[in-house]
């Protein structure tokens, strides 16, 4: 899988195909339809964001692209397997980065590799590097504690990032953070994605970040969720911040808005 | 720690931990307390001497350092056991607390049958106990380590269990996504973050283990603060009473106090918090 090169644009590829997945939680009367009938392509080195209202269930279909629940009905094909478990080749970025509060922040980068039980070593370097891609190598020896949340996010996406995985999950990573740290860190994100290209699935519930970020925005419907519409963002890579006041992008915000009201 | 290199982080890490004073102006209100005790001394002092109490009711400050200093020697040879008993009881407390607070998070079995029990067990008030065991395992020291064992090991259990079981929701699932064993996320994630608990039970702990002692002491022995303090009511030796609870007093302020320095070096990223 080393075909990540600079420019790759979005390949034919597919690497995530979501067949009929629906998920239940609970049983009996009680039963919650978090997911209904997802179907859903994600192609090798695309960027694709699940956009919809808050507890409609977008975070449930990361957990189960990442193994980490399984899905009541339909399949998961990742990479052409079938998942049916964590996968070292995915990364995750959650919604809070929490850190471990006694390691170092290069140490909570390498958490995933430590806990795999591979050797730390071959990784630190690696692990400094994206602390300096992140900009936040000066912070790598300090404590999380001393971390500003924007910051913390940044060690969050280095974590997820090790590892070297082929599929970048990532559950409304910046919802918690004040609005121009946000946008900072949606340009952050590009930066990095641009260098160094994966298949991103990115969570989110703000139309202009999704817009902003993605080859495509997938636009799912209040609980249970459903797939109201796939949008194709045709606005050109690399991606600047001058860009959210072009005509297009209003009209894309503005079409993406619509189908979440009606 | 993962390597050599960011061992001497740690260590930095640490150092500067028990340097740093926790919140500022801690050497301020730790001088106020300084302050007050003192007064409260000379008030002492003051209304014995105005009021001429008598001695046997209430003996001054300065009488009874005047008995400490003089009789050094008895004191000396009663803390030591005392010492020691509590010590090892707390450390029994401890180990015991620990393993057993492990069986029962990650067990079903542990978490089922054994943690019901343990709460209704700390029900029990462990210092009646305290004849039966002198009955069970005799008069000697083993039967006053055992008290204190019994009395401070509670807090460590409950303590720990629940520092084992609060672990965030994103870091279990970064566990489940990238752990290679149960034991990689126990040592890995769990224990330390268990450990400020830990602490905090074995600073609750230690106090106990002292009561432990002297009440075993109370009931039955020939050495220790305890001893003292019954020998001295027995033949109402006001001095000799409060000059043990003194010592005694201060035995326990400076095992408190070693625990807490101890906290600080282990636990050098600060309170449990998220995570």
């Amino acid at each position: 899988m080393a075909t990540a090169g600079l420019s790759s644009a979005p390949g034919e590829r597919v690497e995530v195909d979501i067949v009929g997945v629906s998920k239940a939680y609970g049983r009996g009367s009680d039963v919650v339809h978090a997911l209904d009938e997802i179907n859903l392509s994600v192609a090798h080195n695309e960027f694709v964001s699940v956009l919809g209202p808050s507890g409609c269930g977008k975070s449930t279909l990361l957990l189960l692209v990442a193994g980490l629940l399984s899905p009541s009905e339909g399949s998961i094909i990742l990479q052409g397997r079938r998942v049916d478990g964590p996968r070292r080749t995915n990364g995750i970025v959650f919604q809070d980065a929490v850190m471990l509060p006694w390691r170092t922040v290069v140490d909570n980068v390498l958490l995933p590799i430590d806990l795999m039980g591979e050797d730390v070593r071959h990784y630190r370097a690696r692990a400094f590097e994206l602390l300096n891609i992140a900009g936040i190598a000066d912070f790598a020896e300090r404590l999380p504690n001393e971390l500003s949340g924007g910051m913390r996010q940044r060690a969050g996406i280095c974590r997820a990032l090790i590892q070297d995985p082929d599929l970048l999950l990532m559950d409304e990573p910046f919802s918690a953070l004040d609005a121009m740290t946000r946008d900072e860190m949606n340009l952050e994100l590009l930066r990095i994605w641009e260098r160094d290209r994966k298949t991103v699935i990115f969570i989110t519930h703000s139309i202009s970040e999704a817009v902003f970020l993605s080859d495509r925005v997938v636009v799912m419907s209040k609980r249970p969720a459903r797939i109201i519409d796939d949008v194709v963002i045709p606005l050109p890579r690399p991606r600047a911040v001058e860009q959210q006041e072009t005509a297009q992008f209003n009209q894309l915000r503005a079409h993406i808005r619509n189908l979440i009201q009606h | 720690m993962p390597n050599r290199s960011s061992r001497a982080v740690y260590l930095k890490l640490m150092a500067r931990s028990l340097a740093m004073r926790r919140y500022e102006g801690a050497w301020i209100s730790s001088f106020w307390a300084l302050g007050l005790f003192c007064l409260l001394l000379l008030a002492w002092q003051a209304a014995v001497l105005a009021l001429a109490i008598p001695e046997i009711i209430l003996p001054s400050p300065t009488a009874i350092a005047d008995y400490l200093i003089r009789r050094n020697e008895l004191f000396l040879r009663h803390t030591w056991p005392t010492l020691i008993q509590t010590v090892l009881g707390f450390g029994l407390a401890v180990l015991g607390g620990i393993l057993l607070a492990i069986l029962v998070s990650l067990t079903e079995i542990g978490r089922r049958g054994i943690m019901p029990l343990l709460v209704i067990a700390q029900i029990v008030p462990k210092i009646a106990v305290a004849p039966l065991l002198m009955l069970w395992f005799g008069l000697g020291d083993l039967s006053r380590v055992l008290i204190a064992f019994l009395i401070a090991f509670f807090p460590i259990v409950i303590n720990t269990v629940s520092g084992l079981g609060s672990i965030s929701r994103e870091i279990e699932l970064l566990g489940r996504a990238f752990a290679r064993s149960r034991w990689e996320f126990f040592w890995k994630i769990q224990l330390p973050h268990a450990l400020p608990y830990i602490f905090d039970g074995m600073k609750v702990s230690i106090t106990l283990a002292i009561i432990g002692v002297i009440v075993a002491e109370f009931v039955s022995s020939q050495r220790g603060l305890g001893y003292l303090i019954i020998f001295a009511n027995g033949r109402l030796d006001t001095v000799m009473m409060m000059t043990s609870i003194t010592v005694l007093s201060a035995v326990g302020l400076a095992l408190y106090g070693v625990i807490a320095l101890a906290a600080r070096v282990v636990v050098y990223w600060g309170a449990p918090k998220e995570a």
